[in-house]
C-alpha cells in the first residue's frame, strides 16, 4: 500500500511539472497585459529543439538551453504582433500555436520514434530523500520538479515585492500611468512575452528529455491549453499555480490508475479537459466579478493615445 | 535620421486593403519558402507540388472544392462569431458533434424514408447537434465567466473521446471486421456525388446558400447590426439597449450548427459511417479559422477564402505523399500565413511613414 502511494504521489509531481512550468510563464505574461495563446505551440518546438539538440550533442541540459531559446525566439512573433502592431492577441496566439505545432512536426519528422539514449534523471536530494514516505515522493524527483517549485516562489516574489514586478503588473493593470513614469511600457510587455515563451519551450523540454525521452508529433497534447485555463485557476498567482498544476497532474495519474477497473480509457482521456472546466467553474461561482485578471489583459495598448 | 510614424488611416479603400491582403499571402509564402529551405526541402518544387497537386489538374481542383465546402460553412458561422468577438475555437468538435447527430438520424430513420425527407432531417439534426455542443460555451461564458477560447477548446478535446468511445463501444458495427466503425448509411441517407468526383453537391449548394443568407443577416439586419456593435463596443451595445445573452446565445447557435451541418456533409457525402475523430475532419475546425479572418469576416468572401486554403490543404496532402513530409506541414502554412495577415491589417489601418528627424 505505501508502495503504491508513493509512486502515485511521485507520478503526480512528474505530471504536474510541466504544467507548473509553462503556468509560471503564461502568468508572467497575461501579469504584463498580454493574453498568449501560443504556449501549445511553444511547448511543442521547446520539446522538438531539446530533443534534437540532445539526441546529436548528448548533452540533455545543452538541449535544455537550445530549448529555452527556441521558445523566446518563435514568441517574438507573438510579442511583435500583439505590442508592435497592436494585433488581436487570441488571434496571433492561436497563430504562434499553429506555426509552431508544424514547425515541430517538420523538424521532428527524421526522430519520430528514435530513444534518447541519455536524458534528464532524477536527483535524489541527500540526506532528505532519506525521510521515509516524504523522501522518495518530493527529493528524489526530476531537476525539473524542484526547478519548477522554486522558479514559482521566486517569480511570486519578483512579482509581488520588487520593482521589476511592479512594473510588469501596472503595464497589464493601467499601461498608461506605468508609460507617465517613466516606464517603456512595450518593452516590459516584449520582455514578458519572451520570458514565457521561455518558460513554456522549457516545460516541452521536460516532455521530451526527462518525462518520456523521445518525440512524437503533437506529443504536448494540449497541456498548454491547460495552462492557459491553470493561469485563471491560479488566479494569476504562481504560488497557487503550484497547487493547481499538482492537483491536474493528479488527474492525467488518476487516469491510469482507474483503467484496471473497466472504466472506458476515452472517458478517462476526457477527464483532464472535463476538470479545467469544472475548476473554471467553481472559479465562475465563487467570485463572479472576473476573478481579478488583469485589468488590460488582451488590450492593445498604443503609446500616447488618450 | 529617419524614424517611423504610425498614423490611422482616415480612410481605408477596398484596394488598398485587397493589395495589402495580397502583399501579405506573397510575403507570407516567401518565409514559407525559407522554412522550407532550412528543413532541406527544395520551396520551388514543393510551391509547385501544391499548385499542380490543387488547381493545376482537374482532380486536384475538384478535390479543393471537395475540401472547400466544410470550410465554407464552418468559416461562415465563425465570420459571425468572430465579428462578435466572440472566439469560437471549437468548431472541430461543433462539426464532430454534428457528424454524430446526423448519422444517429440517418442510421436509425434511414431505411424508413426517402432520400429528400431524410437528408433534411440530418443535416437540421447536425445543425442542433452542433449548436447544442456550442452553447455550452455560450453558457459557460454568460453565467460563470469563462473565457470561451478554454471552453471551446476543452470541448474539442472531450468531443474527439466522446466520438472514439462511441465507435469503439455501443456504435461499433458488427459488420466491418472488428474495425471501429459505425454502419454504413442506408443510400437514402447518402449524399449523391458529382460525377467523376468526391463533391457532394447539396452540402455545396447548402454551403454557398447559406453564405448569402449570412451575409445578408449580418450586414442587413438587426441581428447582424447587434453583432456588429457587441464587437466594436461592447460598452456601447449596453447602452444602445442590445441583449447581449440573447445575442450571444444565437451567435453560438449559428456558429456551432453550421459546423454541425459542415459533419453531416462529410459523413453522409463522403464518409459514409462514423470512424475516428482524425479521419471525420482533417482540422477543418482550425483551418476554417483563418479562412474567416482572410475574408475579414464577411461570408461572402469566405467561400473564395475557403477555396484558397483547401488548396492549400490538398496541395499539402499532395507534397506530403511526394516529398515526405509530416501532416504538421499545413500547420506551418496556416500558422505563418495567419501571422502575415493580422500584419497586413496593421498595415491596412495605419498609415506607416518613414519621416526625417527635422520635419517631426
Amino acid at each position: 500500500m505505501e508502495e503504491v502511494i508513493i509512486s502515485v504521489a511521485q507520478r503526480t509531481l512528474v505530471a504536474g511539472t510541466p504544467l507548473l512550468i509553462g503556468t509560471i510563464g503564461e502568468i508572467i505574461c497575461e501579469r504584463s497585459g498580454i493574453l498568449n495563446l501560443g504556449v501549445e505551440g511553444v511547448m511543442a518546438v521547446g520539446a522538438v529543439t531539446a530533443f534534437i539538440v540532445t539526441h546529436h550533442t548528448g548533452n540533455p541540459w545543452l538541449g535544455f538551453c537550445a530549448a529555452i531559446l527556441a521558445g523566446m525566439l518563435i514568441s517574438i512573433v507573438h510579442a511583435f504582433a500583439s505590442v508592435s502592431l497592436q494585433s488581436n492577441q487570441v488571434v496571433s496566439g492561436l497563430a504562434l500555436t499553429m506555426l509552431g505545432l508544424g514547425l515541430s512536426g517538420l523538424l521532428g519528422k527524421p526522430y519520430v520514434g528514435k530513444p534518447l539514449e541519455v536524458k534528464i534523471n532524477a536527483l535524489a536530494i541527500p540526506l532528505l530523500a532519506d525521510i521515509p514516505i516524504v523522501g522518495p515522493i518530493f527529493f528524489n524527483q526530476s531537476p525539473f520538479f524542484y526547478m519548477a517549485v522554486v522558479l514559482a516562489i521566486g517569480v511570486w516574489f519578483v512579482l509581488e515585492h520588487t520593482l521589476l514586478g511592479i512594473r510588469i503588473r501596472s503595464a497589464g493593470e493601467n499601461p498608461k500611468a506605468t508609460e507617465t513614469q517613466g516606464v517603456n511600457v512595450s518593452l516590459v510587455r516584449y520582455l514578458s512575452v519572451l520570458v514565457g515563451g521561455g518558460f513554456s519551450a522549457m516545460a516541452g523540454a521536460h516532455l521530451s528529455t526527462s518525462y518520456s525521452k523521445s518525440w512524437i508529433e503533437g506529443m504536448t497534447a494540449g497541456r498548454g491549453w491547460i495552462v492557459i485555463a491553470l493561469t485563471i485557476f491560479a488566479l494569476w498567482n504562481p504560488t497557487r499555480a503550484i497547487l493547481g498544476a499538482f492537483l491536474f497532474g493528479g488527474i492525467f495519474v488518476l487516469q491510469y490508475l482507474l483503467q484496471p477497473l473497466g472504466i472506458s480509457p476515452n472517458f478517462l482521456a476526457m477527464l483532464p479537459y472535463i476538470t479545467t472546466l469544472v475548476v473554471l467553474l467553481v472559479g465562475g461561482l465563487r467570485d463572479s466579478r472576473r476573478l481579478n485578471a488583469p485589468a488590460m489583459l488582451g488590450e492593445p495598448y498604443r503609446r500616447g493615445e488618450r | 535620421m529617419l524614424r517611423v510614424t504610425v498614423t490611422d488611416r482616415e480612410q481605408i479603400s477596398a484596394a488598398g486593403t485587397f493589395f495589402t491582403l495580397v502583399l501579405a499571402l506573397a510575403a507570407g509564402l516567401l518565409v514559407i519558402g525559407g522554412i522550407f529551405l532550412c528543413c532541406g526541402v527544395d520551396p520551388l518544387f514543393a510551391f509547385k507540388k501544391i499548385v499542380s497537386g490543387s488547381f493545376g489538374s482537374l482532380y486536384g481542383f475538384k478535390e479543393t472544392i471537395t475540401k472547400a465546402i466544410p470550410l465554407i460553412l464552418i468559416g461562415g458561422g465563425l465570420a459571425v462569431a468572430f465579428k462578435a468577438k466572440f472566439w469560437n475555437i471549437g468548431a472541430e468538435s461543433q462539426l464532430l458533434m454534428g457528424a454524430i447527430f446526423g448519422t444517429w438520424v440517418g442510421l436509425n430513420w434511414g431505411p424508413a424514408l426517402p432520400g429528400p425527407v431524410i437528408v433534411p432531417l440530418m443535416f437540421l439534426a447536425g445543425f442542433i447537434g452542433g449548436a447544442l455542443w456550442g452553447l455550452i460555451s455560450a453558457v459557460l461564458k454568460l453565467r460563470f465567466a469563462i473565457n470561451e477560447v478554454i471552453s471551446t477548446l476543452m470541448l474539442n478535446y472531450i468531443c474527439a473521446e466522446f466520438l472514439t468511445l462511441l465507435i469503439v463501444g455501443p456504435w461499433k458495427s458488427p459488420k466491418k471486421f472488428g474495425f471501429p466503425y459505425t454502419d454504413d448509411l442506408p443510400a437514402s441517407a447518402m449524399l449523391s456525388l458529382l460525377p467523376g468526383s468526391r463533391i457532394h453537391t447539396f452540402t455545396l449548394i447548402l454551403a454557398l446558400v447559406a453564405m448569402v443568407v449570412l451575409t445578408v443577416m449580418l450586414f442587413k439586419s438587426r441581428f447582424g447590426y447587434e453583432v456588429r456593435v457587441i464587437g466594436e463596443n461592447p460598452d456601447a451595445a449596453k447602452y444602445a439597449g442590445i441583449d447581449f445573452t440573447r445575442t450571444t446565445l444565437l451567435i453560438m447557435i449559428i456558429s456551432g450548427g453550421m459546423a454541425g451541418m459542415a459533419g453531416v456533409g462529410e459523413v453522409a457525402g463522403l464518409h459514409h459511417y462514423l470512424s475516428y475523430p482524425d479521419t471525420i475532419s482533417s482540422g477543418y475546425g482550425f483551418t476554417a479559422i483563418i479562412v474567416a479572418w482572410l475574408a475579414k469576416l464577411n461570408p461572402c468572401y469566405v467561400v473564395f477564402s475557403a477555396i484558397f486554403f483547401a488548396g492549400i490543404l490538398v496541395g499539402g496532402d499532395a507534397i506530403q505523399i511526394s516529398l515526405g513530409l509530416p501532416a504538421a506541414t499545413v500547420d506551418i502554412f496556416n500558422g505563418t500565413l495567419l501571422i502575415f495577415l493580422i500584419m497586413g491589417d496593421f498595415f491596412t489601418k495605419n498609415r506607416v511613414r518613414l519621416l526625417s528627424k527635422e520635419k517631426v
